[in-house]
């Protein structure tokens, strides 16, 4: 049974201010009472630490890095969406609202959505008054840039380093509080199991990754704050250790699984150059405000980007799509860069992208302009493929970036296993089949400022006088019994081949067949396949050293265990979704033009999945999607 | 773009925990393409070294775009390699030739112990910013943030400032292994905005005496600057210094009276 979604009664504007008067709140000198783990120091984890230790809770945050500072919202470059209509352009709470539902193709919670749209505007404030320097223009006032799949000018940005300041702005919030011993860090702690008593979320386990000390951790309540799965394709913009382990092991403990196949193709990636790869790189999409994507008009061409006249130049997205041109939602330029591709019409030495140029923008705004905009995106793309993008144009493509899907939550942001929480990336409400560009960082600053610190006292108000639960009590000793046995299987397999390699061959298999385009053929090819490799893995795995100190071997196989499980999950949601909507494209489902063609009457819901057991495919409970503010439309950005 | 490939020697500090004794081991690292960055040429030679049934190279790493600042090693003898300006990560192998020989060590302090092989232990460097590396700035208490403007060459200055990714380059540079560019860089971030203020000189004085817990002297090598990754300017020393020295004043204890 799926858990009520909670959504308030009332007006869409009214529903979060009232929900906030009615939900149990705990008394100020009550908090200290209730601890509180949040796993992950993201902008999710670390804003809902902070907070949640300013309230007067007793936090306990866990990262696996050796500072919450490097988690990876630090990576993100361009901005961070807010419903100021600082520009007077005719923005509103309603018109985020609006194209966030929208964006994300009629596949999200209205309202959780509004609920975002209306505290995006207490970030900006919160983050300035924490010392973020937001770009500013001479008069002293916040500046804002364009993003896909809006029509008003609404992102807030940091140069190319948006998600940097806002994360250190964050951290240095939780930091205050662990000063003021409110939040207590655990840093190079990986969460590897989750704890439950009767039902109820109350502890996790963790393997400090230094020293391999496995230790259990009890409290009142559980945030998981620990962003999404994209490194499930090997290759993406993810950082190298960012997985979704911490999440997996709460959906094998019980907690739904939403949506696994919205996965979000970014548009603006350096392409692949080597089967060497280890990442990919992200140029963020501020740059299609200025540079205009195109490929060459004959599959023939063998001319270098700057002797193409411009009348063999198909300007593809800009012809295809007037009234937003460059500025399509990421899932149209994404799809549209792979179509051009098959068509033989990619540039670069692979044939394997397409030209992001500036020569205009350069000649119309000149180059310290551009420098000053773009600078370090333009420094960084020169680093890695050799070239300038000052003098030649950029050669970019998609690349997996985002995950839309995760842990299912009630507007309250509980998964199905009360007292568990999954905040940011982690969770899959906000943003549909498809999330718009710089909305992101706004939605892991709304769960972790704005939304867990109210209504996590819904929860805890009730227990008031519960003890925790004793480290001795039985569900600790078998939690970390069974974390301790599986890295003992893993260092004893004694296989013959590395993680890496299973990562790599998963990857190329959910790339290939749960990537850009999905169809039935591909993904029942998928299922068997990524089942076959992980029988592999779990025979002829090689992890070498043992568990007592830093081994990145150990670290990786379990990651790359849980990957296997969720590869297949992907594929079965994608299977079972016999439509297309956002980033998922099922190829039987598509427009005469072939854009992607929803199924509302079978599909205007969310899938969540309820684990059984590794061989025993999980079970789909729908929840449906019930649009009270927006017209469902076939999206058009024409 | 060159296609072409490497034929290297690999000199790689192997140390099994902070207590043990370490030591350089020689690894070859052949066919490496020049389009590849520092550290997929690291994972190539892991891969060799798994297939034979040795441990692999330990050495920190994550968003390998160079902003996280989890990576950092000496290589040749300096943090981060030979470019300016470029955290290992984005240091790719078209910057090396065919038949060099590669020296690649840990960050070197005494405040940084190896945790193993190439990884360090950072920690000190938190415990400057849990010093007063913030603002103030509950949240819920924040007033709309166009009311206080602030002129754009100030929040640039901020910016340059803030820049900084705390991977410690600065002090694995420094001969006396101090840590005044990151704290200056941290402290100039905050201390030259109208909303570090009220807390301008309580924090300067609280960082600048933590950072002298766990870290040596800076006299003004600047090296720091040299090895930076993001070239944050030796001058936020001398503004960290000067907000110091007033702090003592400000704070009523004189300098002298310490």
């Amino acid at each position: 049974m799926l858990p009520e979604a909670k959504i308030p009664a009332g007006p869409m504007a009214e529903k979060w201010d009232n929900h906030k008067f009615d939900i149990k709140l705990v008394n100020p000198a009550n908090k200290r009472k209730f601890k509180v783990i949040v796993v992950g120091t993201g902008l999710a984890g670390a804003s809902a630490s902070a907070t949640l230790g300013e309230l007067g809770y007793e936090v306990h945050a866990f990262t696996f890095h050796d500072s919450p500072r490097r988690a990876h919202s630090i990576a993100a470059q361009g901005g961070i969406n807010a419903a100021k209509n600082y520009r007077n352009d005719g923005d509103s709470v309603h018109r985020l609202f609006y194209d966030t539902v929208k964006g994300g193709d009629y596949r999200s919670r209205e309202a959780n959505v509004h609920r975002l749209a209306q505290v995006s505007v207490d970030i900006i404030d919160q983050m300035a008054a924490q010392g973020v320097p937001f770009a500013r223009e001479y008069g002293g006032l916040l500046d804002n840039r364009s993003f896909g799949g809006a029509q008003v000018s609404r992102t807030f940005y940091a140069r190319g380093q948006t998600g940097q300041q806002l994360l250190l702005g964050a951290y240095q919030q939780m930091m205050r509080q662990v000063e003021v011993g409110k939040v207590t860090l655990h840093t190079n702690s990986e969460m590897l199991e989750l704890v439950m008593k009767d039902g109820e979320a109350c502890g996790i386990i963790t393997r400090d990754l230094t020293t391999g000390e496995i230790a259990a951790h009890n409290a009142h309540a559980v945030v998981l704050c620990t962003g999404g799965y994209g490194n499930v394709f090997y290759l993406s913009t993810n950082a190298m250790a960012c997985n979704v382990t911490a999440a997996w092991r709460a959906h094998r403990k019980g907690a739904y699984f939403a949506n696994p196949c919205y996965t979000q193709i970014h548009p603006t990636c350096i392409p692949v150059s080597d089967e060497f790869q280890s990442k990919l790189t992200l140029m963020s999409e501020s740059l299609r405000n200025d540079g205009r994507i195109w490929v060459p008009r004959s599959a023939d061409e063998s001319r270098s980007a700057r002797d193409i006249p411009d009348a063999e130049r198909y300007y593809y997205l800009e012809e295809k799509y007037p009234a937003f041109g460059n500025l399509v939602p990421r899932d149209v330029a994404s799809r549209n860069a792979k179509t051009v591709v098959d068509q033989g019409l990619g540039v670069g030495p692979l044939k394997n992208g397409v030209y992001l140029d500036f020569s205009e923008a350069i000649g119309r705004d000149g180059k310290d302009t551009i420098e000053a905009k773009y600078g370090n995106l333009f420094q960084m793309y020169e680093r890695i493929t050799g070239e300038d993008p000052y003098t030649l144009p950029m050669r970019i493509y998609p690349a997996t970036h985002y995950t839309m899907g995760g842990l299912w939550v009630d507007y309250n942001l509980m998964t199905s296993i009360p007292g568990l929480y999954a905040c940011g990336e982690a969770n899959f409400s906000d943003h549909g089949a498809n999330r718009l560009g710089a909305s992101a960082l706004m939605q892991g600053l709304a769960d972790g400022y704005f939304v867990i610190p109210y209504t996590i006292g819904d929860y805890l108000a009730p227990r008031l006088g519960d003890p925790l639960v004793s480290l001795d009590d039985p569900v600790f000793t078998d939690a970390t019994k069974g974390v301790r046995d599986q890295i003992n299987h893993f260092l004893s397999i004694g296989g013959t081949k590395s993680p890496d390699y299973f990562h790599r061959e998963l990857g190329k298999l959910i790339w290939d067949y749960i990537g850009m385009a999905r169809n039935q053929t591909g993904l029942e090819k998928a299922i068997s396949e990524i089942r076959a490799l992980r029988e592999e893995f779990w025979k002829d795995v090689r992890v070498l050293g043992s568990n007592d100190t830093l081994n990145s071997s150990l670290e990786k196989a379990g990651r790359i265990a849980d990957f296997f499980e969720l590869g297949e999950l992907m594929a079965r949601d994608a299977l079972d979704r016999r439509e297309s909507c956002g980033g998922h494209f099922r190829e039987e489902s598509q427009t005469e033009e072939n854009e992607a063609l929803r199924d509302d009457i079978n599909f205007a819901h969310v899938s969540a999945w309820e684990w059984h057991d590794p061989d025993t495919p999980q079970t789909k409970h729908a929840e449906e999607l019930i649009f009270e503010e927006v017209k469902l439309t076939q999206r058009s950005y024409k | 773009m060159s296609g072409e490939s490497l034929n290297l020697t690999l000199k790689v500090w192997r140390q099994d925990g902070a207590g043990a004794k370490g030591g350089f081991e020689t690894y070859p690292a052949h066919q490496i393409p020049t389009d590849a960055s520092f550290l997929e040429m690291l994972d190539v030679v892991n891969e060799q070294l798994i297939d034979a049934g040795k441990l692999p190279i330990e050495f920190p790493h994550d968003c390998r775009e160079g902003i996280c600042g989890t990576c950092g090693m000496m290589i040749n003898g300096r943090a981060h390699g030979p470019e300016m300006g470029t955290a290992t990560c984005q240091l790719h192998m078209r910057k090396f030739t065919d038949g060099d020989t590669i020296e690649i060590e840990p960050w070197r302090a005494a405040a940084f112990p190896v945790v193993r092989d190439l990884v360090v232990d950072r920690s000190p460097l938190d415990k400057i910013i849990e010093a007063g590396g913030y603002v103030s700035a509950p949240t819920g208490t924040a007033a709309d943030a166009n009311e206080m403007p602030i002129p754009k060459e100030v929040a640039d200055s901020a910016m340059d400032a803030a820049a900084c990714i705390g991977c410690g380059a600065c002090v694995a540079a420094c001969p006396n292994s101090a840590a005044q560019l990151f704290t200056s860089a941290k402290v100039w971030h905050l201390n030259s905005l109208p909303q570090g203020q009220p807390e301008r000189f309580k924090r300067v004085e609280a960082m600048v005496e933590t950072m002298e817990q766990f870290f040596g002297s800076c006299t003004n090598h600047g090296e720091c600057t040299e090895a930076c990754p993001k070239e944050i300017p030796q001058d936020f020393i001398a503004y960290l210094n000067r907000d110091y020295i007033k702090s003592k004043v400000k704070n009523r204890k004189l300098a002298s009276q310490r």
